[in-house]
């Protein structure tokens, strides 16, 4: 039930994520979810695609620094808490969450959230006996 | 006005041409019996060292540069065996290959004097504390100053460099009168100084002789400010001697040349014909009185002119200007030595690709190296911690292969020009 996020390089300076999103709308990727961590000196753009093996493909063809990465995606109770059971579920299974980010699913009354963690087979296990739904690639568009 | 030799210092020039002249004829004859290197060269153009009679016929002479001393690394260029030899000392060089100087007990004599003549011409005397805050080792800093400052009869204090809140520490306890280091260090020990909440005025120390990288006559003001002292400028290069074959006098004009050891001449580096008095060109040496490397006319890349006018402080001493800059690709970073190629190799070894460049500045009169390397797959993580780690593993590494520390810059992957030809490794920003 992995997700694969791409994960693109971008050094810190003014206009460039201009310049770099408007490249991945020229590429015709399409785009559910995207988080963005920086430094003071460079950024890394996570990004959910639809079709991410071909969105990789043609971000490399373009001469930019990508990557994918395995994620896991998770629906969640858009309700108060809803993102706090989840985090309990990991934690309680001694799973440390590296960075999290959340978008909206056409699900109605779930949002998702992309769960970037160490171990995603353990983390899935746990997940799933907590009954808490897992987002697959399909799922999200 | 107070001399360390006083007769070779003040010495009427005629004086001083007789004894150049006479080494001069000396030094020709080790080098073409000694040296197979020279004996080539001289009778490539048909020399022979009875064709040398004074100092004037120092143009018939050929050049040498660094190269020749790489192509015979490590010894080939000595005149000396290992018996005569007391001390080796080397410069980093490329990849490996450094460039290695030798020293006879009379070359560290002759060296030592030279830094002794400095010393005093900053206002030393047998009876100061002099710290020295210069590297010791391979480097001649260190023990150059070390050297000099024992055979005037001065204390020397061997701090070597680094460990800035100690150097402090010992500027006030120790109570040193005079700090011998690079000027940015001098620069850095005056920051500290500063956060350390200490004022200029509540240590001892007097004066500064520094030198082994080029400095501005502001940052000269500004050493001066931060440390509460007089700041002396002092030049060598290790092929020649270390530092101490010129160095400056209260005036602050030029360096004074030890001219009866080194004997310097300014050449159009394109032309290589000699250039009058006052004019910019390449500055060459002559070790005259050398007996373990006697290099003949040796080009030091340095852009620096000659001025023979009398000096308010009564030496008669040829001087030379602060050199402008140096025309090969050597970068000298704080003092040390760099080449792009160490900073290539130091890439090339962490399996990066070689696409990188090298951004030297200055900020706050320290120099400051960036090295720019385009990112690749290897150092890239979808986490910001990934990537610090990879910059951090890359800085080390800079650090511990060129002996100074350089800031890391991540690109993307293009930022940098390509070229066809020889790609810019180098932007060198500072103004001296």
């Amino acid at each position: 039930m992995e997700i694969m996020q791409i994960s693109i390089f971008a050094e810190n300076r003014p206009g460039r994520l201009a310049e770099l999103t408007e490249k991945i709308a020229s590429l015709g990727i399409d785009v559910r979810a995207l988080s963005l961590a920086d430094s003071a000196d460079y950024g890394v753009l996570r990004l959910i695609v639809a079709e991410p093996e071909k969105a990789l493909a043609c971000l490399r063809a373009a001469q930019l620094m990508a990557t994918g990465t395995p994620v896991l995606g998770v629906a969640v109770n858009d309700a108060p808490g809803g993102f706090a059971t989840v985090v309990r579920v990991l934690a309680d299974a001694n799973i440390s969450v590296e960075y999290a980010y959340a978008f909206l699913t056409p699900t109605t009354g779930k949002a998702g959230v992309i769960l970037r963690v160490k171990d995603n087979a353990a983390a899935a296990a746990a997940l799933q006996l907590a009954k808490i739904e897992l987002l697959g690639q399909e799922q999200i568009f | 006005m107070n001399y360390f030799t006083p007769e070779i210092e003040t010495a009427p020039r005629e004086k001083l041409r007789e004894l150049q002249s006479e080494r001069l004829r000396k030094m020709v004859r080790r080098c073409y019996n000694n040296v197979p290197f020279y004996k080539r060269k001289f009778d490539e153009i048909g020399l022979k060292p009875e064709d040398i009679q004074s100092i004037d016929d120092i143009v018939k002479l050929p050049f040498t540069v660094k190269q020749d001393l790489r192509d015979n690394y490590p010894y080939g260029m000595f005149a000396v065996g290992r018996d005569k030899l007391v001390r080796i000392h080397a410069s980093s060089g490329t990849t490996g290959k450094q460039t290695v100087v030798g020293y006879t007990k009379e070359d560290l004599h002759a060296w030592a004097e030279g830094a002794a003549r400095a010393i005093v011409a900053a206002g030393g005397s047998a009876n100061d504390f002099i710290h020295v805050s210069y590297g010791y080792g391979l480097f001649t800093g260190g023990l150059g100053l070390h050297d000099g400052a024992e055979l005037l009869g001065a204390i020397a204090i061997p701090v070597s460099s680094g460990n800035t809140k100690r150097q402090v520490q010992i500027l006030q306890d120790f109570q040193s009168d005079i700090l011998c280091c690079t000027p940015s260090y001098a620069m850095f020990i005056g920051e500290t100084l500063r956060e350390m909440g200490i004022k200029p005025d509540e240590i001892p120390l007097r004066a500064g002789i520094f030198g082994a990288e080029a400095w501005s006559e502001n940052m000269r003001l500004e050493i001066e400010k931060a440390l509460g002292i007089k700041a002396y400028d002092i030049y060598g290069l290790s092929e020649i001697a270390g530092p101490g074959v010129s160095y400056e006098c209260s005036e602050q004009t030029g360096m004074h040349v030890c001219e009866d050891h080194f004997f310097p001449e300014i050449i159009d580096p394109e032309t290589l014909k000699p250039l009058p008095d006052g004019e910019y060109g390449e500055l060459v040496f002559t070790c005259i009185g050398k007996e373990a490397l006697p290099l003949v006319r040796y080009r030091t890349r340095d852009i620096s002119c000659l001025t023979r006018e009398t000096c308010s402080c009564g030496r008669t001493l040829v001087k030379m200007k602060k050199p402008r800059g140096r025309s090969d690709d050597m970068l000298i970073i704080r003092g040390v030595n760099v080449f792009p190629s160490q900073v290539e190799h130091v890439i090339l070894e962490l399996g990066m690709e070689p696409n990188y460049q090298i951004i030297v500045e200055r900020e706050n009169n320290l120099d400051a190296m960036t090295v720019c390397i385009e990112m690749s797959e290897r150092m890239f993580s979808d986490e910001i911690s990934g990537i610090a780690a990879a910059e951090k593993r890359i800085a080390s590494a800079m650090l511990s292969t060129l002996g100074v520390g350089a800031k890391v810059r991540l690109l993307e992957p293009h930022a940098l020009p390509r070229s066809e030809g020889k790609a810019v490794r180098v932007v060198d920003k500072r103004k001296i």
